[in-house]
């Protein structure tokens, strides 16, 4: 009877928790990205890290200051404003002018995260909220692009399929490697499966949005390509090209603003997809993953409200 | 080995290394015992014994009104010393009758070998088992007499006896399993003929391979009894989850298994019913796991109702340091308790002293839609959306979205990045819409 005066801690099951947490899941997502990270230090040199140390600050110092002012506790420990401004970073051009990155990287977290409560009440992913502002702002600056290694101005293969010049398209493994003209951390298709991979072994994404959303595109793509006699090679470069595979491992999957439901993933997916190939092949823009992915954001919760799944022992129901 | 399981649940680390190894050692036999007289869900049994009786072990010492109850017996032959409140594993305070053991271990006249069992009808197996105050022993003690009662218009086709034993740390069916085999088939086959059930399965979980190769071996040659290997994953115990693994059918919302043409019992209770049927035996004891890292020598004990926490810890060597919490049953449902001062009753499987908390860090952060309760739920809920609900006061709205059908196993905490402690949310919630409920009820009802 050690403890008749000394009362012991009571407290309501369960008693043990797994060592998940947000700042753990956040790190993972950023180790998944290392490997486009070198990528990009690789082809884009100190281009490229300018850019990526720019938002990666502007991030931090911009949760700081609004969560100072909103009287929020500052949450810049928990990394996901580290993870917003890289991966702001990675879908802008090389020789972007810092000046328009730092803004980008103040948007995305003041306007895209803290207005709306902070994290997890955000409704659009921070980070596409940032590039889409810039993209509308400054269209020329967004969408001028370097060669990698040597800095000379080139276009991108979407850009090239977009203006029909396709006799200048780089060859497939160019492609996969990342060896062509494009966003900081888009172009290498290799180094972000890897990521996508890590982060599925680790279970911190669905296998649901980035299968339905790369699956949908390609599909969608090789359809277009035989109707119009394009050949093999047209569904593949919209799979590695552009941003889409940055786009469906790590922005449609972003937990926030990602369905909750295991149907609502795959809808939203399809829903990418279709957004995605409608805008490169039939809008003004060469690449259609960042709006796609807003669009998308923008329905999820009527997505999840319609995909319900029916509970263990009960008839489907409808909200 | 394909094994079934069910959809969702997570999977929760077993520390079981500690003790299912550990033959089930007879705990020592106290001086003075707390019997709580109330040991099964149902109202309390009122004491048929008074101050200064000499009672024998196996003896009636008090029964309940009604159909939804379970009598409570002497486990030692002693003398009362007092009724008084004490507190019981379930939290509350609880009238216990204090006995003090005179150690000559005399059984009561009652208790009877019955010579020919097999001839026994079901009515009598049923009464039998009433009277020897049998409850489920897995921790819910649901008197087991009523699930064999039988029911208009619905007939049970399968009886499953739960051997699965997910919650960690807790081996008490693991080693019922080793040590007495053939006790949990006799008790099936009683429990089969009383409901004129076709078929039992026993269901025990993948981490317990020397009880799944005992049990089968031993099923061999029984026509009408499998046993069915079950993936490691929680809550694989829980009823609707056991049964869907099972058979594959699912208890309808607000049924009972007998919905799905099921019964189910746990393994102990089932050798509590060969000893009953058998030996006339009355349930006075049952196997507890006191483990956790809190304890010096973990062990699986067969210990007497109405033995103390703390009779037991003195046993295995007391605490290994400063202690933080004591848990009647497991980590993931079972409850803590103020003090070690507690006896132990009918539906306790387990006794967890840990030193420090498991990676509980307390603060609750934000939800960030992950969700990682969603894909745990068992119940194929939405933790996240329903606690939103909750912590709202939107009851209605939360009822819409199925609140009322959470077993409260705990996944969804347990997997929550954020540390929402949302089952802990759902049962205020749910506590809550039963009071609304219950006041409708009052006021009126005619509506």
């Amino acid at each position: 009877m050690a403890n008749k005066d000394n009362l012991l801690v009571v407290s309501s099951s369960p008693h043990i928790h797994s060592s998940n947490n947000v700042s753990n899941s956040m790190r993972d997502v950023i180790v998944a990205l290392i490997p486009a990270l070198i990528a990009a230090l690789y082809y884009f040199h100190f281009a490229a890290l300018k850019v990526i140390v720019t938002c990666i600050v502007v991030a931090i110092i911009s949760e700081y200051i609004s969560q100072k002012m909103m009287k929020r506790d500052i949450t810049i420990k928990d990394s996901s404003a580290i993870l917003t401004g890289l991966l702001l970073a990675f879908c802008l051009p090389p020789s972007i002018p810092l000046w328009i990155a730092a803004i980008g990287s103040a948007v995305a977290i003041i306007i895209g995260k803290q207005m709306f409560g902070g994290l997890g009440n955000n409704i659009f992913n921070p980070a596409l909220i940032g590039r889409g502002f810039l993209l509308a702002s400054w269209p020329v600056a967004m969408t001028n692009w370097t060669a990698p290694f040597d800095g000379v101005t080139t276009a991108t293969p979407l850009g090239m399929i977009k203006e029909s010049v396709v006799q200048e398209l780089p060859s497939i493994s160019q492609l996969f490697m990342g060896n062509v003209g494009g966003c900081i951390g888009e172009t290498s298709a290799l180094a972000l499966i890897i990521g996508g991979l890590y982060l599925l072994v680790k279970g911190h994404i669905d296998w649901r949005i980035p299968f339905s959303y790369l699956g949908t595109v390609f599909a969608l793509t090789a359809i277009v390509g035989v109707a119009n006699g394009e050949g093999s090679w047209f569904p593949l470069y919209h799979l590695f090209a552009g941003g889409l595979l940055l786009g469906a491992f790590f922005m449609a999957t972003d937990w926030v603003t990602s369905p909750i439901t295991k149907k609502g993933r795959i809808i939203f997916g399809i829903g990418c997809g279709l957004l995605t190939v409608l805008i490169r092949l039939k809008g003004g823009f060469p690449e259609g993953v960042c709006y796609s992915i807003l669009l998308m954001n923008m329905v999820t919760p009527l997505i999840d409200r319609y995909t319900k799944a029916r509970v263990l022992g009960g008839v489907r129901q409808h909200a | 080995m394909n094994m079934s399981t069910f959809k969702g649940g997570t999977h929760v680390p077993g520390y079981k290394e500690l003790t299912q190894g550990l033959a089930t050692i007879p705990a020592k036999i106290p001086n003075k015992l707390y019997i709580p007289v109330s040991q099964h869900i149902g109202a309390p049994c009122i004491p048929l014994v008074q101050i200064g009786d000499e009672v024998k072990k196996g003896q009636k010492i008090a029964e309940g009104k009604g159909f939804v109850t379970a009598p409570i017996h002497s486990s030692v032959s002693g003398k009362v010393l007092a009724i008084e409140k004490k507190q019981h594993p379930g939290g509350n305070f609880v009238n216990c009758i204090v006995i003090e053991n005179d150690g000559k271990e005399e059984w009561a006249d009652t208790v009877q070998p019955n010579s020919n069992p097999e001839e026994l009808s079901s009515e009598e197996i049923r009464k039998i088992v009433f009277e020897a105050g049998i409850v489920g022993l897995g921790g819910a003690t649901f008197p087991t007499h009523v699930k064999y009662a039988p029911v208009e218009n619905k007939q049970a086709e399968f009886i499953i006896l739960n051997g699965v034993e997910c919650e960690p740390y807790i081996t008490a069916d693991h080693r019922i399993m080793l040590e007495k085999p053939e006790r949990i088939i006799a008790g099936l086959r009683y429990k089969l003929r009383s409901t004129g059930c076709k078929k039992g399965i026993i269901a025990i979980e993948e981490n317990k391979l020397d009880a799944i190769e005992k049990l089968t071996k031993l099923c061999e040659l029984e026509e009408n009894i499998e046993v069915i290997a079950l993936k490691e994953k929680y809550p694989q115990g829980s009823e609707k989850q056991l049964i869907f693994a099972c058979t594959g059918r699912e208890v309808p919302v607000g049924g009972l298994p007998l919905d799905a043409g099921v019964i189910v019992n746990n393994v102990a209770t089932a050798v509590a019913v060969a000893d009953a049927i058998e030996l006339g035996i009355p349930l006075i004891e049952r196997i507890t796991t006191l483990s956790g890292d809190g304890i010096k020598k973990p062990a699986n004990y067969l210990v007497r109702i109405g033995t103390l926490f703390s009779d037991l810890i003195e046993e295995s060597g007391g605490f290994t340091g400063d202690i933080d919490k004591i848990i009647s049953g497991g980590l993931m449902m079972g409850k803590t308790v103020f003090t070690d001062d507690i006896p132990i009753v009918k539906g306790s499987s387990g006794i967890v002293v840990l030193k420090k908390q498991l990676g509980v860090d307390g603060k609750e952060y934000n939800c960030v839609r992950c969700a990682k309760c969603v894909d745990a739920c068992p119940m194929f809920l939405e933790p996240t959306t329903i606690v939103k609900l909750a912590k709202r006061g939107l009851w209605e709205e939360a009822e819409k979205n199925n609140i009322m059908s959470c077993i409260e196993c705990g996944s969804c905490v347990y997997v929550c990045p954020a540390s929402i402690p949302l089952v802990q949310y759902i049962r205020r919630a749910k506590l809550a819409i039963g009071a609304a409920r219950a006041k409708a009820r009052s006021n009126g009802g005619k509506k």
